[in-house]
């Protein structure tokens, strides 16, 4: 059974169809890439598959269960996490605090037993400390958790969302341009942190790219989406020779 | 780390201890006017760092605490006034029936005062939190002159305009004090547990905080029902304080009040709204002396009635400029920052 699949998405807004006909299916332990030029929807589909937007059609199945129209926390709850293309943490907020508030959503104590301490809190309290310690020696980031989180550099605070999100539980994992505004060593590391992810959380990754070294190196499958269809589906090495695909990001070939 | 929360655990007590004592010097020897002013302080105490969960914690910027300390206070003061005194002021129409022969202890009404508010707040909850930013601000606003109205006009429960009077002065420094020090207590650590980090959250990034799998709207509702409990303890505290209310008590001035004090202070800090509220209730009353004559020496000035509303408001500008965050900030008092500040023990973190 796969993981995530997608029939026949279609999200307008009003009379702009953003997305149309949007079809994929998801392995356990796949790495899928999603790109296309900018303003092809590739954002719009992953807003869809988390939860943000109502699908104007198709149905969304994750694990078997349909989730299209789900709230965005009670798809994260059922084992799917997102980060976004601008980094959005919680910015008063220290490093360790970020990540702790991903476990929130699966502890058992009632704000009253979280109030006044009882013992069930108590454990469950420090397994939040203990888990969001364990993610940020993952993510290399132990050494800074107790400082404000928007302190980081950027290619740290991209770290910190993904181990936010792991924190959820997640089986899923959307990626929005998780390599945006980073040097290339700092590319290669992220390349290396979610492989190593992946295995160690039995992950499957979905991800959205625009750096296509990044994408070439990392993806098994690649979707290709222009003004919202999706023009190619394959192997990097397909995509790669693909002349629509070419002519997307190119621009048609005029014969002289 | 584990020596230090030992140590900040005793230091809390004992500050509670000496609290307690100061109270009771107070208690004994204080003049009634002194008295007055500490129980007003403890009851702001209560009504700003509740209001504050909402607030500033949640960053829900909302204006309704008027009808929720409006609804407090009726429920207590119907609740402790017995059925004759209830027959008495209600002239015109008699109260209806179960309320004409209830009265129950002071602090039953008290807790029946948080939990009628709380249930009120919790449908309240309900339509305003489908709109946020500004229109969440107006819509609680509205509900706040709908409480007030409804005051106003439902002559067989609340007498009206009359207002209930003879409320027996229950309210003394160990009941205020002894509700703001649970209040404190309760929200402090409801702040501090993954509750609070997650209300925080939801006034950081609230897209992110439904991503990280937090429900934003219940724990919006969460902030606002507990916010409205103690609301109405404290409402409750008050009518048995000053004896007389009527809905005129709870204008929307009630609710701006606040907002000055949790502003002050600093949005989403607990000390900072105690500190403040502690400053606004007596510092009102500090001031007083601007409103006399003064003699400065080389000029003489003569009494101006609301001279000290006039300094204070000038104080108020002062602060949102030279502290735009208030006076706290977002920060937290804490024993291991005081204590390294004073550089007793520890190590710091």
């Amino acid at each position: 059974m796969s993981v995530l699949s997608v029939e026949h998405l279609t999200m307008k807004f009003g009379g702009l169809v953003a997305v149309n006909d949007f079809n994929l299916e998801l392995e356990k332990g796949e790495i899928v890439g999603l790109i296309g030029p900018n303003g092809a929807g590739k954002t719009t589909v992953f807003n869809t598959i988390a939860g943000y937007y109502v699908p104007t059609e198709g149905t969304i199945r994750f694990q078997g269960n349909p989730i299209g129209g789900r709230k965005a926390n009670r798809i994260t709850k059922a084992g799917i996490a997102r980060t976004f293309q601008n980094i959005r943490l919680f910015s008063e907020l220290s490093v360790i605090e970020n990540v702790m508030i991903g476990f929130h959503c699966r502890i058992r104590s009632t704000f009253i037993g979280a109030t006044l301490r009882l013992p069930l809190y108590r454990r469950e309290e420090r397994m939040m400390v203990e888990g969001a310690m364990k993610l940020l020696r993952e993510v290399g980031l132990e050494d800074v958790a107790r400082e404000k989180s928007t302190s980081l550099p950027y290619g740290k605070q991209r770290r910190l969302e993904i181990a936010r999100a792991l924190a959820t539980g997640p089986r899923l994992l959307l990626l929005d341009e998780p390599a945006a505004g980073m040097n290339p060593s700092e590319t290669q590391e992220l390349l290396q942190l979610i492989l190593r992810l992946r295995k160690d959380y039995d992950l499957t990754v979905f991800l959205i790219e625009h750096d296509m070294k990044f994408v070439m190196e990392i993806c098994e499958r690649i979707k290709v989406l222009d003004y919202g269809t999706t023009i190619a589906e394959g192997t990097p090495h397909q995509i790669q020779n693909d002349p629509r695909v070419i002519e997307a990001y190119l621009g048609e070939v005029q014969s002289a | 780390m584990d020596s230090n929360h030992r140590r900040n655990q005793l230091l809390s007590v004992g500050g509670t201890a000496l609290l307690i004592v100061l109270l009771y010097a107070a208690d004994t020897s204080s003049s009634d006017y002194t008295i007055r002013i500490l129980n007003n302080c403890a009851i702001f105490i209560i009504l700003a760092v509740s209001y504050n969960l909402i607030n500033g914690v949640t960053g829900q910027f909302s204006l309704e605490p008027n009808a929720f300390v409006a609804i407090g206070a009726y429920t207590s003061a119907l609740l402790t006034l017995t059925p004759l005194e209830k027959e008495m002021s209600f002239i015109i129409e008699p109260c209806i029936w179960p309320l004409s022969v209830i009265t129950t202890p002071f602090v039953v009404s008290l807790l029946a005062a948080g939990l009628v508010t709380a249930f009120f707040g919790f449908l309240m909850g309900f339509p305003v939190f489908r709109v946020r930013g500004d229109y969440l601000a107006i819509v609680t606003l509205g509900f706040g002159e709908v409480v007030r109205v409804i005051a106003n006009n439902t002559q067989s429960i609340t007498n009206g305009p009359l207002g209930l009077k003879g409320i027996a002065e229950h309210t003394n420094l160990w009941w205020s004090w002894g509700f703001a020090i649970v209040t404190v207590f309760f929200i402090s650590r409801m702040v501090r547990s993954s509750y609070g980090m997650a209300m925080k959250a939801v006034k950081y990034d609230e897209a992110a905080a439904e991503a990280v799998g937090i429900n934003t709207y219940w724990h919006k509702m969460l902030a606002f029902t507990t916010s409205a409990f103690f609301e109405g303890v404290g409402g409750g505290l008050l009518a048995h304080l000053i004896t007389t209310i009527s809905p005129t008590l709870f204008t929307f001035f009630l609710t701006f009040n606040l907002l000055i004090i949790i502003v002050a202070g600093g949005l989403g800090s607990i000390t900072g709204s105690i500190i403040a509220a502690v400053l606004v209730t007596w510092g009102g009353e500090a001031l007083r002396f601007l409103d006399e004559p003064m003699n400065l020496g080389f000029v003489e000035i003569p009494g101006i009635p609301g001279m000290r509303m006039v300094i204070f408001s000038c104080i108020l500008i002062l602060l949102m400029i030279f502290a735009r965050h208030g006076i706290m900030g977002t920060r937290e008092f804490s024993w291991n920052v005081l204590c390294g500040k004073l550089g007793i023990g520890g190590r710091p973190r």
